[in-house]
């Protein structure tokens, strides 16, 4: 789909501008640019999700709303469903995509392992966007093992 | 099966906007994170003004492949074919807008494009000490990154902008010249 391709483009050059971390070569810069790319694609998850008709952001229940992330969000983000949701029932999830389309360009070669994170953190600031908007606080984190396959860890804390 | 339906619509209508959703966000996070850091506020500049070009010139220089295997728009003879592809199918296909073409310079190598709003700028949040040319970069960079690789030199640029007050934004795009395929250096 066009837009999904405009919007990857977009989401690699952010990547590679905002995580070049030149500001301050050390740890404290790389988690600043991993901090701005969270907080960008925060903002987007939120904005996704107030778009969205008033009857879908009525989910009572934390499963409804993991569900809409697995299915409605990576569709219209990602044209693919999530490809495993599991829960412990007490507020952790973990979603599994095999083929993370935003992982795929760089599922070349192992020395990239360490790189991976600056492609994740848009989307694990999405994820919190989107759910801040279904009425959750939640707290996004993500893990690679074997790219292009990623999880993503949401907690979400019993107020 | 209307739920279905419903489910698909909303989809649809999310990843429409989530290309400028994201540069909005891109824009509008930028300018939070750097608003306190005196040492950092050129960096937003340069990031926003300098950096933008040439980032979207990268973006244009992919997105031109993915537009004609999406399109199956042959070769433009002229800049004006050219000028009603990028209009009538280009901006249409990526942004969801088809901007009006005018301004037709008498040699027939400069145009306008006129959109009724910036697109770009629909979800920025503008601190009030930063120009609003320079968030328009991005797609300068992308119009002469895409045609370039169809070996056209061109120069965009924002000339109004209805974030600005005026009542239009106004893209104005200038032929250079043709880019003939150059051989490496050292061969005849």
């Amino acid at each position: 789909m066009a837009h999904a391709v405009l919007f990857e483009f977009l989401h690699a050059e952010m990547v590679a501008e905002l995580g070049a971390g030149d500001t301050d070569p050390g740890p404290g810069g790389q988690k600043r640019s991993l901090s701005i790319l969270e907080g960008i694609g925060f903002r987007v998850g939120r904005a996704l999700g107030e778009r969205l008709p008033r009857e879908t952001l009525a989910f009572r229940e934390e499963l409804d709303a993991l569900k809409f992330l697995c299915k409605d969000l990576w569709v219209a983000v990602f044209q693919k469903q999530m490809d495993g949701l599991c829960t412990n029932h007490q507020g952790t999830y973990v979603l599994q995509d095999n083929s993370f389309p935003l992982l795929i360009p760089m599922a070349l070669g192992l020395q990239y392992l360490e790189e991976a994170p600056k492609f994740l953190a848009f989307t694990c600031g999405l994820l919190r966007g989107t759910l801040r908007t279904l009425g959750f606080e939640s707290l996004v984190t993500s893990s690679m093992a074997t790219l292009p396959a990623c999880k993503f860890q949401v907690v979400i804390p019993k107020s | 099966m209307s739920r279905q339906a419903n489910r698909g619509t909303e989809s649809k209508k999310m990843s429409s906007e989530l290309f400028t959703l994201t540069y909005g966000a891109l824009v509008t996070q930028l300018c939070k994170d750097y608003e306190n850091d005196e040492d950092v506020n050129k960096q937003l500049d340069r990031i926003l003004f300098s950096n933008f070009l040439p980032r979207g010139y990268n973006i244009g220089v992919r997105l031109i492949e993915d537009f004609l295997a999406r399109s199956n728009v042959g070769r433009c003879h002229d800049f004006r074919e050219t000028a009603d592809v990028i209009a009538k199918v280009a901006f249409k296909m990526y942004l969801g807008i088809t901007p009006s073409i005018t301004n037709w310079s008498p040699a027939g190598d400069e145009f306008s494009l006129i959109l009724e709003n910036n697109p770009l700028v629909d979800f920025v949040e503008l601190p009030d000490n930063h120009s609003s040319l320079i968030y328009s970069n991005l797609l300068c960079g992308v119009l002469r990154g895409a045609l370039e690789m169809v070996q056209m030199a061109v120069e965009a640029k924002f000339v109004q902008d209805t974030l600005k007050g005026d009542g239009v934004t106004e893209i104005r795009m200038r032929f250079i010249r043709r880019i003939e395929d150059n051989l490496p250096a050292g061969e005849e």
